[in-house]
Order: structure tokens, then sequence, then C-alpha cells
């Protein structure tokens, strides 16, 4: 847990940049991923969890700020050999199983896609050979190569996306809300599944979700975001124990839990970006309350989080 | 408590190509005044047709009611013309759908969207209407209603318009209202405040509600009752408290140990084997069996019938069976079961 895999720096991403419909959807995050963990991010839809995710594997050209794939910025001009190297070392999933997938292409050609770009496979056979392995490795059979998209159920389209992901044996995984899609009972099966991967393939997730209760599950540390800014990052099971940051109080006060005695009680507590009451002049970042367990907030509300801080 | 809805034996199936898919394969259950039933399970366990056939939604072409009655007020709404449905639909029973975005007309205003029942049903003046509309939005929680109501859909954000959604549905103060799946595309914030008001309109205008979901959070937060359904019938009913803890059928077990709590620290999710049964050719005995670690000989060859728990709990399972060996659930469930005993021993105390 000590080798940094990726380094995000102050990254921001701006759509319609000069108009007047300017859009800060990511607006100044920094934080860092260590190899072999799973960082979970969460959020509200339009908080810019999914451009995050989206801008760090360079589906969008970032407006400021760099990342950092092992040293090596990802942003920035390559030569096509060098873009293909980092295309082969990160991949994405992505959230909608049934869009993602090309209906007219069969499944064996969708996962070695990318095999064939990186000439991973040396003969026909071969190729064929992994597919298979692949699909078993996903938990289907080597009969659903030959088959379309259109011939499986919402679950096994995400371990067709998944095995996709995992054909050009990727480092890292950019996981963008794989499982909101699916049946709670299949949520299990490939929530499981991502674990067994990370495991035996040494695989570091980025995992974007607004599920608080799955992404506590899967995650060692978590981000939350609120309008294109991290509010609070840290250790998983600490920031479900010690929440700090009132937004991330208001989102967890919101998870309803399977169980009606806890629900009867359960108070929802909201949150308005104005309740701070910032006086101008004041820095707001990100600060470390505890080790590891990083707060965006003013030099006052430092102190009184620090006091609050439940070891 | 008056039983205001009651559906019989239901047995509906559509018939395709490869065949007769018996989707719903005899459901019983009765909707009591004032009180929310949620109905739980898979994609595909028949939640969404059983809903839509009290409202007749289903497409008329492929699909039959094969048996069964729905008695709404005493009335078969099976046996219901066309023209008397029109006049129950958004009256009597009203519906809320899954997705905003669709359920709403692109091209009309809000107003004009809220306004069509009351013009339709209740015969108000256009004015009287627009009025109710305003009040409708108010009610649903969005500021100046005056302004909103000239708008269009687009000008909404999704929590918008399921709030949107909701004002039509409740625009002639139905019996019953149906919302299938009406959060599963929201946020948990945005999530939260339908629900509230979603309970808060309840005791307002004294509806039942039935809440479809598969989110058993979100049934633990809403449900006076809760239905679980399997392959087209359900195979739990009971009260909130029964089936979150002191379920009986294996499904349950199964569904509530795949979910993950927010303090296990456990290394694997619990993960019901299998797939849901093929309703072109349903299997013999309990269509659960194959998926069921705790299965008996019995359950391939019988299907079990709704065997009683106490007077508002029923689970059709074998397991409950005199003669059946007695078998240890999952731990997760064996948790809350202790808690329920807890409960029970307390409230019999509280009782004396």
């Amino acid at each position: 847990m000590t080798e940094k895999l990726l380094e995000v720096k102050n990254l921001k991403q701006h759509f319609n940049v000069g108009k007047p419909k300017e859009v800060r959807a990511v607006d100044g995050i920094t934080f860092d991923i260590y190899k072999g963990e799973t960082l979970g991010l969460v959020g509200e839809s339009g908080c810019g969890k999914s451009t995050t995710g989206r801008t760090i594997i360079r589906l969008y050209d970032a407006t400021d700020g760099e990342v950092l794939y092992k040293g090596v910025n990802v942003h920035g001009k390559k030569s096509s050999s060098e873009l293909k190297e980092f295309n082969q070392k990160m991949q994405m999933i992505f959230q909608d199983p049934y869009a993602s997938l090309n209906p007219r292409m069969k499944v064996s050609d969708i996962i070695a896609e990318g095999m064939d770009i990186h000439g991973l496979a040396k003969s026909q056979k071969d190729r064929a050979e992994k597919v298979y392995s692949l699909l078993e490795t996903v938990g289907l059979n080597r009969e659903h190569a030959n088959r379309y998209p259109h011939e499986f159920s919402g679950g096994q389209r995400q371990r067709i996306g998944i095995a996709r992901a995992l054909a050009v044996n990727p480092e890292f995984i950019i996981a963008d809300e794989p499982i909101s899609a699916l049946d709670v009972s299949i949520q299990a099966q490939v929530v499981n599944l991502l674990k067994k991967l990370q495991k035996e393939k040494q695989l570091t997730y980025l995992f974007i979700a607004h599920d608080l209760s799955m992404i506590k599950y899967i995650s060692d540390r978590i981000g939350v975001m609120y309008f294109g800014k991290l509010v609070e990052l840290a250790p998983a099971e600490d920031l479900y124990r010690n929440p700090m940051h009132p937004y991330t109080q208001s989102l967890l006060s919101a998870i309803p839990l399977p169980d009606p005695d806890y629900e009867r009680s359960r108070v929802r507590k909201t949150y308005d970006a104005s309740q701070h009451k910032y006086e101008q002049g004041e820095e707001v970042k990100m600060r470390e309350v505890a080790p590891g367990h990083f707060v965006s907030c003013s030099e006052k509300e430092f102190a009184e989080y620090k006091a609050k801080y439940i070891v | 408590m008056k039983k205001l809805l009651e559906v019989k034996d239901l047995h509906i199936s559509f018939h395709t190509f490869a065949g007769e898919v018996q989707a719903i394969r005899g459901v019983d259950f009765d909707l009591n005044e004032g009180e929310t039933l949620a109905i739980v399970g898979e994609s595909g366990s028949g939640k969404s047709v059983t809903t839509k056939s009290i409202m007749r939604l289903l497409p008329p072409g492929n699909s039959e009611i094969k048996a069964g009655n729905i008695l709404f007020n005493g009335k078969d709404l099976t046996k219901a013309s066309e023209k008397e449905m029109q006049k129950v639909r958004g009256q009597d029973i009203s519906m809320i759908f899954q997705d905003p975005m669709t359920s709403l007309n692109p091209t009309m205003t809000i107003g004009k969207q809220i306004m069509e029942p009351l013009l339709k049903h209740q015969k108000l003046s256009k004015q009287e209407a627009k009025e109710r509309a305003i009040k409708l939005l108010d009610l649903v929680g969005i500021p100046k209603p005056e302004i909103r109501l000239k708008q269009y859909p687009h000008q909404f954000s999704g929590g918008m318009r399921q709030r949107v959604v909701i004002a039509i549905a409740l625009a002639c103060a139905p019996k019953v209202l149906i919302a299938d799946e009406p959060t599963t595309a929201l946020d948990v914030t945005i999530q939260g405040q339908i629900l509230d008001l979603m309970k808060d309109l309840q005791k307002q205008i004294e509806t039942s509600i039935i809440f479809i979901t598969h989110d058993l959070g979100v049934v633990a937060n809403v449900a006076d009752r809760v239905a679980v359904m399997y392959g087209g019938k359900i195979v739990e009913i009971g009260t909130v408290d029964e089936i979150f803890y002191n379920p009986q059928h294996p499904y349950t077990w199964g569904l509530i140990s795949s979910m993950p709590s927010l303090d296990s620290t456990e290394e694997e999710l619990y993960v019901i084997p299998g797939t849901p049964p093929d309703l072109l050719n349903p299997p013999k005995g309990d269509a659960f069996a194959q998926r069921n670690p705790y299965a008996m000989m019995i359950d391939l060859e019988e299907e079990p019938p709704m065997f009683k728990v106490s007077d508002t709990h029923f689970a059709a399972t074998w397991l409950l069976h005199p003669n059946s060996p007695k078998v240890e659930p999952p731990t997760a469930v064996k948790e809350r079961m202790a808690k329920f005993q807890a409960k029970q021993a307390n409230s019999l105390k509280g009782g004396e």
C-alpha cells in the first residue's frame, strides 16, 4: 500500500469554456491511488464523479491539472505507441451493460478487440483460447463466445464488459457504476467477482458508485465528491464511523438500511453549502483531521473537526 | 381494517413465439385501507406484471389473464370493460413509474399534464384545474409553482420530475397508488426526499400504496407489510417486522443475506446460486428448489402451500411443514431472528 500508482493533482474538467454555459464538472481535485487498493468515489449524480473517471482515462482532455500514472503524465501530447501502451494498462468498465457492448459484434470479437489492437494473441487459436479462459474467469461458458450481446441478461453482459477490460491484462481498472443497473442478487455476484479478480491479478480499482453500502464493502478508501470538489477522503471504515464533513453526514444519513427498527428512528440530515458560513479570505482546503482522513474545511472548522474526531 | 383491493389466484400468461410464458402463477394478496404494501423480488419475478394487470396496462395483444380476480371495492376489474377501466385509472387507482424521464410527455407543459386527469375525471373548469395544479405542485414541494406550471419536463431535474409524476398520480386523490420502483433512478438524497414526501402525502390524503422495489432498505423504510415474489408467485408475506426479523422462506433468507450491511466485514457476499426459473417451462414442484440449499426431495415433486406462521405472516416453503427437519438459517438471518424473539418477549412483558 505504499507505492503510488496514480496521482491526480488539482484536476479540472470544464465544459463549454468561455461560453455562458460553462460547466465546471470537476473543479480542482487531488488524490492518489495506491497499488492494489480500491478507491471508491461517491456523490450524487452531477457531482463530477464519472467525469473524473473519464478524464483520468483520457476520454476527455483535462482543462487543467495533471494525472500521473506511475509518474508519467497521462494527458498531453503522446506518440501513438505511447498512447497504446498506456491504454493497455488502464481499462474501464461502464455503467450500462446494454449501451456499452456493440450489438452487432459477437462476444468473442468484443472481448478480443483489445487483444487484436495490442497484438496480444499469437494465432487465431491462441486468441480463441484466451477468450474462452476470460469467459470462464468471469463465470460464463465458452459456448457464449459465439453469441451476440442481446442474448444475455444484464448481469451476464456486465461480466462480458469485465472480461473485455481484463483481456489486455490491465493494472488499473476504472469501474464507473458497474452494478447500478443490476438486481440486488446479481450485484453481489459482480462485486464478488471483482474482488476475486483483484486478489488474483493484483488489480487496482477506482470504483465509482452512488450506492454507499456496496461501496463501503468493496473499497479500501472512499472519496466523497460534491459539486466537482472532493469534500472528504478517508479509509472506508473510518469514513462511516467518523464522517466529518456535513455533506458526508447527510449522504450517510440518507441510505435506507434493510432494518425496519433503524428506519423508524433514522433522521435525514440535509446539507446546504451555505451552512459553512465561510468568511471572505478564509482558506478552504483539504486538511488531514486524522491519519489518512482528509476533510475539506477552513482553519476554524479544522480545529472543531479535530476535537470531534473519535479515535 | 377494511380490504380495499383483493387479488385472488391470479394467473397471467404472455403468448410469445417461443410459447406461453407463465409470468404470474397464482398470486393472492389483499391491500388494506391506508397501508403500504411493498412487493419485492428479482427482475422477472412478476412484480410489475401483477401491478400492471391491476391497472390493465398489459399489452392487449399477447397477454392474457388465465384465471383469477382482482376485486377493487368489491368490483372485479378483470371483467370490467375498457370504458370502465378508464374511469378507474387516475381516479381510483393511479401509478407512478420508475423512469420520470419517459413517463412524462416531453411536448406538453407540466401544467397541462397535471390538469389532464382533473379535467377528465373531476370535470373541473380550466381555471379550477389550474388552481388545483398549482396547489398540487406546491404540495409535492416544487417551488414557484405558477412559473413551473408553464415549463416542459426537460426543464426539471430527475427528482423534480418524479415529484411532478407524483403530483399527476395524486391529482384526483386516488384510493390506491401503485409505485413501480419510483426511486430506483434517483440519488440517495433525492430518494430520501421522495420517500418522505410519499409517506407524508399518504397521511394527508389517506391512500393505500403498493410499492414495488428491489431495494430492501427502501422497503424497511416505507412498508407496513411486505410480499416477496419469486417465479410468478408470492412466496412469503407478512408485516415488515416479520419479514425482516423473522423470515421463513429460504429465498427471503438469500435476499437478506446478499445485501452488505454497513457493519459487515465478511470477505465474500452471499450469492443466491443459479438463475431465476424459466417461466416458459415452469419447474415441477417449488420453483426455488434448484437454487435452494435447503431443498428437500418433496420440493422437486410438489409445490409447497402457504404455511401460516402468524395471523399476518405466511410463507410457501416445505420447511414449515411439521414433519420437515429443523434447519439452520444463514448467520445474518439468525441474528435478526434473535432480535425478533427478544423484541417479542419485551412486548409481552410490556403488555402485562
